[in-house]
């Protein structure tokens, strides 16, 4: 990032729709790949051999935030949330901090809604992962880029 | 810090779905974080966070590191019938914090 | 320690100014109808944080200032409830006009050093730290009461060389990259440093509850913060300097918005 001083118009919509390509590949668990990075391994451990299919999962997360210490995030999932059909388990997941799990929802036809939202710490831009189980032991994802902006003055 | 701070409708009509919120002070300390001195902080966080409805439990979460400081979580619940919802965080170091929200259903 | 991206860690190579690329040329006023708080530079989802009390990490410690403002302290046993009663009421715009006149030390005072005063004076209790989180609840509790008034600083005319002693400091070029806070909050605000937007400096929100910090902090946190980034040794807490840079930038604020307590990045 340039230390020179833009208009505040310029958010960089560009490098958005660039982070945005080639978005789901990370989903697909490879099997036989050498060296997954700790997020794929995260996921494997949640989904064992299942496929995870995109859809159904909604994950809202803005595209750019000013400071990666809280960026509010909100997983909704289609499902009529009743005793036959609903969602178990929400994860949400990240590429790049230290750890790649974020949290991990438990939830059940008494909810009404499949729907969660919280706050996640981002330690540079990448890109976050939700991934929900079903009760009929399905799993569904939806991801998201995020840049996260440098603050400026800061405390070390 | 002192409360945690809850948001759940005082009243709802039964069968309705109601938003819950909960908002908690804590610092969430990553363990991967240097401190003052240079030396890395001790991990510090809310591990598990709990929701029971008149015992019932209706939601809960598992907590990690990337979770931000003072963490927010909210969700639904189909408002059933009269009584307390109570929610729980409990984490590193042996905390644990329990506050409760009461809600009429007719 | 605190360092400032957009500046400090990137800006120490030959050409400071110029690679800022920001102009450095005598400082203009902001413009009545052209004053913005710095809620207005953040992006959606932090105004949403701010707007919504249920959002809003700043409420868990307006929440503690409630408890705090009801406990006893000191030899006096005395809780701030027994004199002032209910804040919500006496203290409703005692934030919208500080910082006020202290007869005693002959200087202005901040509403953290006047909540110390009352511990020291009234309740015989000893004074709470700077940044310490008793003392950020009970002044986010306080403040807190006149969020929504416009902000109008006291008219007593005995702050007035105090004022323009902040005003001085305002535009005085200080530290190793020699900036003024003119030249980023008069000449430069609404353009990036780093990824920030410059805002106006307009002391709205205090305490703020700011993304980088995690927590709730003083708007003297917030200024050692600038000053570090222009490479200044900031004034150490409660130092006279920031009451008098509150007391113009107060001013310089007036008719805009408390929003205490106020979300930034
Ligand atoms: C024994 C009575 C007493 C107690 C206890 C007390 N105060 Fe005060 N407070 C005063 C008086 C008297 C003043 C007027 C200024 C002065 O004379 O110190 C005042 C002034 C203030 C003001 C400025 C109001 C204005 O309009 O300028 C604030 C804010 C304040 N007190 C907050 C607090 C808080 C917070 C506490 C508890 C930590 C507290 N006070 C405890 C007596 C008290
Ligand atoms: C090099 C440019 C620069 C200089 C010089 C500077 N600041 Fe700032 N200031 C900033 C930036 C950038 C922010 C916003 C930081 C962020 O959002 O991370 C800011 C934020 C602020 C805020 C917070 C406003 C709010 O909405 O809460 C205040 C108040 C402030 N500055 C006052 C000052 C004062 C007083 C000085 C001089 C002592 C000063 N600044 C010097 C760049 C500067």
């Amino acid at each position: 990032m340039e230390i020179g001083m833009e208009p505040m118009t310029s958010v960089t919509r560009r490098q958005v729709l660039l982070a945005g390509a080639g978005l789901l590949s990370v989903l697909m668990v490879r099997p036989g790949r050498a060296a997954p990075t700790d997020m794929e391994a995260a996921i494997q451990a949640m989904v064992g051999k299942a496929e995870i299919r995109p859809g159904r999962v909604h994950l809202e997360i803005p595209p750019l935030v000013e400071n990666g210490n809280a960026a509010p995030l909100t997983v909704t999932v289609d499902s009529p949330m009743t005793e036959a059909e609903f969602v178990k388990t929400i994860a949400v997941f990240n590429e790049k901090n230290p750890q790649p799990n974020v949290a991990v929802f438990h939830l059940g036809p008494r909810a009404g809604r499949a729907q969660v939202s919280t706050r996640m710490r981002l330690a540079t831009s990448q890109k976050v992962v939700a991934i929900a189980e079903l009760s009929d032991g399905t799993f569904w994802s939806d991801s998201a880029d995020v840049i996260v902006t440098l603050a400026a003055c800061v405390e070390g | 810090m002192a409360r945690p701070l809850i948001s759940v409708p005082a009243t709802a009509k039964r069968g309705e779905i109601v938003e819950i919120k909960a908002l908690i002070a804590h610092p969430m300390e990553t363990g991967y974080r240097p401190g003052p001195d240079g030396r890395v902080l001790p991990r510090d966080i809310i591990r598990r966070f709990v929701c029971t409805y008149n015992d019932v439990e209706i939601f809960s979460a598992d907590l990690f590191p990337a979770m931000s400081a003072n963490p927010f979580i909210a969700f639904t619940t189909v408002a059933v019938e009269s009584g307390t919802l109570t929610f729980t965080w409990t984490g590193d170091n042996g905390f644990s914090q329990s506050e409760t929200a009461t809600i009429t259903v007719s | 320690m605190t360092a400032c991206a957009g500046v400090a860690r990137r800006a120490l190579g030959p050409m400071v100014g110029a690679a800022l690329g920001i102009a450095v040329a005598a400082a203009a006023e902001i413009p009545v109808d052209e004053r913005r708080s710095g809620f207005d530079f953040m992006s959606r989802a932090l105004q949403d944080m701010q707007r919504d009390d249920t959002l809003n990490p700043g409420m868990l410690w307006v929440l503690e200032g409630e408890e705090l403002w009801h406990r006893k302290a000191g030899a006096g046993n005395l809780s701030c409830a027994d004199c002032h009663g209910e804040a919500t009421s006496s203290m409703r715009g005692v934030a919208a006009r500080y910082p006020s006149y202290d007869e005693e030390t002959r200087r202005p005072v901040d509403l953290q050093g006047r909540v110390n005063f009352c511990r020291t004076r009234h309740q015989q209790a000893p004074p709470l730290a700077p940044e310490s989180q008793e003392l950020l609840a009970l002044v986010a509790y306080v403040a807190h009461q006149s969020r929504g008034m416009a902000i109008a600083p006291d008219p007593d005319p005995r702050l007035t060389p105090f004022r323009d002693r902040g005003r001085r400091l305002f535009h005085e070029r200080q530290g190793q990259l020699n900036f003024s806070c003119a030249h980023c909050h008069d000449d430069n605000w609404g353009k990036r440093l780093g990824g920030s937007v410059i805002p106006q400096a307009h002391p709205t929100g205090y305490p703020i509850y700011r993304l980088e910090w995690q927590g709730l902090g003083s708007l003297q946190r917030r200024l050692r913060n600038c000053l570090v980034g222009v490479r200044a040794e900031p004034y150490p807490y409660d130092a006279p300097e920031y009451v008098d840079l509150e007391l113009f930038l107060m001013d310089r604020a007036r008719g805009l918005t408390v929003e205490t307590p106020a979300v930034r990045p």
